[in-house]
């Protein structure tokens, strides 16, 4: 398989082999599909949309909707505006969505379209809106572009109306539309009144009908996006994805901005309901404590399933500090650390977690897959969790695998079913536990093969 | 042509679909670009040159630019290798916003020298993106240089995502791989007499290992395969192709620019092939085999055709009495696959309804016009909206496509059969067939539909 990668180090510093990453644009579209009847639209050559939209839809198995500037060497010569312009009176005359979201690509960024002039300059149908956001590829990765995409939406339409609505804003970062749900769900328990922003439940896991909908019934409400000024507070989960937006809103509309871990495993999970309590109010019900009650009462069943396994991870920056602080706490040891996005607050971070729990580990971002297999040679750990590329190196050294993350291209459901909350916890434990305990089955000898484990 | 009341149909789209009629001399409009703002399903000039070079097994590929074009291309085909697995790690400069400042070609150098000092590659391609145009990397020289520096050769691709459509980026590979061809140590192509009659195969990626099957038939027919462009190749042969006989070749939207260029420069006359449905194949083994002249090589394929058709004939027959009567729309990359799908879905029994292409060339669309039925519509680089409307006027039982178009047909309640870079086992050749048949059977008559 993929074992092309030599035990010995040699420098490298030009190039990047198997990257744990992809480019802002992508990021930008996904979040833009999280707004209700938003069509993405990608300002650049056609194949960046074209990739852009396979990636998307082999992760999630639904279809995704983008248009696309399509350059040609002319607009790359004399700049794309003429192209955006044709783009957006054709976009609202045949696919007629109630509001265009443009994200700009390395090309168009680096030929100077001034997208604020371009889509002032052009005329938009009465009652349509167009937004844009600046997500050049060579800054950042995804997650960049995911934020950057959010900044975008409350740049152009959230107000403080000061007419106060008395609800929290919750931006949930980069995760699956289960995780979206599943988060909802804990606030819907707690009584809270809240947008989600952007929230891609029930636009890309839409329901089979049997009809093909353009736009789906779910996403953010241009309405909600507009009073996010007017909330009592916004809750950022994963300070790569949705910080920055948080802060926009603050800047903008004086809505105080807290920032939050994902709620992965049960800390931060307690963390952000605790905050929600907090700044609401609102008790935490007693079924909620329950669900917590049982991911404990697992934890202590299954303990000596992965207690003192060495777990390599790699994946968004977001879902790594959280993952890396819930394997701790089931007393794992998250040997090595990788994430393609740079971000010198993430090797703190997962650093300071790994020194206080005394684990001799080594942290990474900017890093690629290649960096991550080599320290593997050098010392090998018990278990692998990322997205589907890791699994050419789990295949070259032989070490179980567990798919979390993005992208998954090679499995279905994992979009449906959150690893968030404490729920996702208990399908995190089971997806780790699984993974060490079929492993363990298939590698010992007979008389070892026992039934209750 | 399509009714125009409110179709939902753009106008400057309406000389791009066709309805189909033999009397009328309409022209269909193809080979152009896409229109700004629709959702078009086409890629760029990039993704073409890295689909066609990518499954050169043992070659390093380095992408010059942002991650992304790395990231969405890497080991994107399921091209199968029988030996090196270079082709499936991704490689590449990463460009960071310092790059696009000062230039990236320091960076591209430095990455050359590394892949050096870890490896001792023998050929590296190194893929323009759109951004190196823009920021001026000299990436010739680079390549140059560093072919100077190691003794290897370093190819340039000039695939700059926004110079074209995916049929440029065919080109751009094409004219990759002739540099690569005519290399310092170019073998020159002396047509001795005594020389044994052999082939180049172009335009078979090998996915799901397809070109093991196909190489098998030229085998057993006693001809010799002199290099494969480029599904499980290697660099050496693709290096020796100059002295080939004949080249056959099969995916016609990528190759032929190449076959042309092969023929002027070493003289090698091309052959068109293909290998999916019992048809296509009957006739191109059959028309490799009297190229040759040679009565024993023609016998013997006239055995293997008979063989092979007896030994499948009868499955097929079983299948196609569970399909006879469906529909199909078809929406696939290039004009040759569309041809032969027809075809194929006829023998099963099955109308083509719809039949549109990416990057389908005017021959290739006339000659969909002589095959398909009256009223099929034909188009071309279309998009969700069309491709959902044209599914459900027709009545279509299955879509086939590629990637982005399966969850579409899934949502519509239809069924869909990826004939593309997702297929999982193979289509071509006799087997082919066969799988094509039961996979069609799988997902036409799967109990699921009953539930939408």
């Amino acid at each position: 398989m993929l074992d092309y990668t030599p035990k010995e180090y040699s420098k490298r510093e030009a190039l990047s082999i198997n990257p744990a990453k992809t480019c802002q644009p992508v990021g930008a579209m996904y979040a833009a599909l999280g707004v209700n009847k938003c069509l993405p639209h990608s300002h650049g050559s056609q194949g960046c949309c074209s990739f852009h939209r396979m990636f998307l839809t082999r992760n999630f198995r639904d279809p995704i909707m983008a248009s696309t500037s399509s350059f040609t060497e002319g607009s790359a010569v004399f700049g794309g505006g003429s192209n955006l312009k044709t783009s957006i009176k054709n976009v609202f005359s045949i696919y007629n969505p109630d509001i265009l979201a443009v994200h700009t690509t390395c090309l168009s960024e680096t030929i100077g379209d001034d997208m604020n002039s371009l889509i002032s300059g052009t005329q938009i149908p009465d009652g349509k809106i167009v937004i844009h956001a600046n997500t050049p590829s060579y800054q950042g990765s995804h997650i960049t572009g995911f934020s950057n995409m959010v900044k975008g939406f409350i740049k152009y339409l959230a107000a403080n109306t000061k007419t106060p609505n008395g609800k929290l804003n919750v931006i949930p970062g980069f995760v699956n539309p289960a995780d979206m749900r599943e988060i909802k769900r804990l606030l819907k328990a707690m009584g809270v009144p809240f947008t989600m922003f952007p929230d891609t439940s029930g636009v890309i896991d839409a329901p089979m009908t049997g009809k093909f909908e353009m736009y789906p019934a779910g996403g953010t409400k241009v309405d909600d996006i507009k009073d996010l000024g007017n909330s009592e507070a916004t809750l950022a989960l994963g300070s790569f994805a949705s910080a920055e937006g948080a802060y926009d809103l603050e800047k903008k509309c004086k809505v105080p901005a807290k920032i939050l871990k994902t709620p992965i495993g049960v800390k931060a999970t307690d963390d952000f309901l605790m905050a929600v309590a907090k700044l609401t109010g609102k008790e935490i019900p007693a079924e909620i404590e329950e669900e917590r009650g049982q991911v404990v009462d697992i934890m202590v069943d299954c303990h000596y399933h992965y207690h003192g396994k060495k777990v390599a991870l790699f994946g968004d920056p977001d879902l790594l500090l959280a993952l890396t602080e819930f394997t701790i706490s089931m007393g794992m040891i998250p040997k090595y650390v990788v994430t393609g996005t740079p971000g010198d607050s993430f090797e703190k971070e997962i650093k300071a977690m790994m020194e206080e729990a005394g684990i001799d580990g080594k942290v990474k971002a900017l890093g690629d897959l290649f960096t991550l297999q080599q320290w593997m040679k050098e010392e090998p750990v018990d278990l692998l969790m990322g997205g589907t590329h890791g699994k050419y190196i789990a295949r070259a050294e032989d070490v179980p695998f567990v798919r979390i993350g993005f992208p998954i291209l090679d499995r279905s459901v994992h979009s449906y079913m959150p690893i968030t909350g404490y729920k996702g916890a208990l399908r995190i434990i089971e997806l780790i536990s699984n993974a060490l305990l079929d492993r363990q089955e298939r590698d010992c000898a007979d008389e070892d093969l026992e039934l209750i484990m | 042509m399509v009714d125009r009341a409110n179709d939902g149909i753009l106008e400057e789209r309406r000389t791009s679909i066709f309805c189909n009629s033999k009397q009328s001399g309409c022209e269909l409009k193809c080979e152009k670009d896409s229109l700004a703002g629709s959702v078009s399903q086409r890629a760029c000039v990039y993704c073409g040159a890295r689909v066609v070079l990518n499954p050169i097994t043992d070659a390093f590929h380095i992408v010059h630019g942002p991650i992304g074009c790395a990231s969405y291309t890497w080991d994107i085909r399921g091209s199968l290798t029988s030996g090196p697995e270079t082709f499936r790690n991704s490689f590449s400069t990463d460009l960071r916003e310092d790059d696009i400042i000062f230039g990236g070609e320091k960076k591209l150098e430095k990455a050359i020298d590394e892949i050096c000092a870890q490896y001792s590659p023998k050929v590296i391609f190194i893929y323009a993106t759109c951004i190196v145009g823009v920021i001026g990397d000299d990436i010739e020289a680079v390549c140059k240089n560093a072919e100077a520096r190691h003794g290897i050769r370093v190819i340039p691709v000039k695939s700059s995502g926004f110079a074209g459509n995916k049929s440029m980026g065919y080109k751009a590979a094409g004219k990759a791989l002739m540099k690569l061809m005519d290399g310092p140590k170019q073998i020159k192509n002396e047509k001795e007499d005594n020389k044994n009659f052999n082939i180049n195969f172009l335009g078979d990626f090998n996915l799901a290992g397809e070109i093991w099957i196909t190489t098998g038939y030229l085998k057993q027919m006693g001809i010799e395969i002199n290099a494969r462009f480029t599904g499980d190749s290697r660099c050496e042969e693709i290096m020796k192709a100059p002295e080939a006989s004949l080249n056959i070749v099969q995916c016609a939207g990528s190759m032929t620019s190449l076959a042309k260029e092969m023929e002027e420069k070493y003289g090698i006359p091309y052959i068109k092939v293909s290998f999916f449905g019992l048809e296509d194949i009957r006739h191109s083994l059959m028309s490799i085999a009297e190229y040759t002249k040679d009565p024993d090589i023609i016998e013997r394929t006239e055995k293997l055709i008979f063989i092979e058709e007896l030994k499948v004939q009868a499955e097929l027959r079983k299948y196609s009495s569970r399909l006879e009567g469906k529909k199909a729309a078809i929406y696939v990359g290039g004009g040759f696959k569309a041809i032969s799908l027809i075809k194929q879905f006829a023998d099963l029994g099955i109308r083509t309804v719809m039949v549109g292409t990416q990057t389908g060339r005017k021959d290739e669309y006339d000659i969909i016009r002589e095959i398909a039925e009256e009223g099929t519509v034909i188009l071309d680089d279309t998009n969700p909206a069309e491709l959902e409307k044209f599914i459900k006027e027709k009545g279509a039982d299955i879509l086939v496509g590629g990637v982005k178009e399966r969850p579409l047909a899934y949502k519509l309640g239809v069924a869909f059969c990826d004939h593309n870079h997702e297929r999982k086992h193979p289509l071509c050749g006799y087997e082919g067939a066969v799988n094509f048949a039961k996979e069609i059977d799988m997902t036409i008559n799967s109990p699921v539909w009953r539930y939408v």
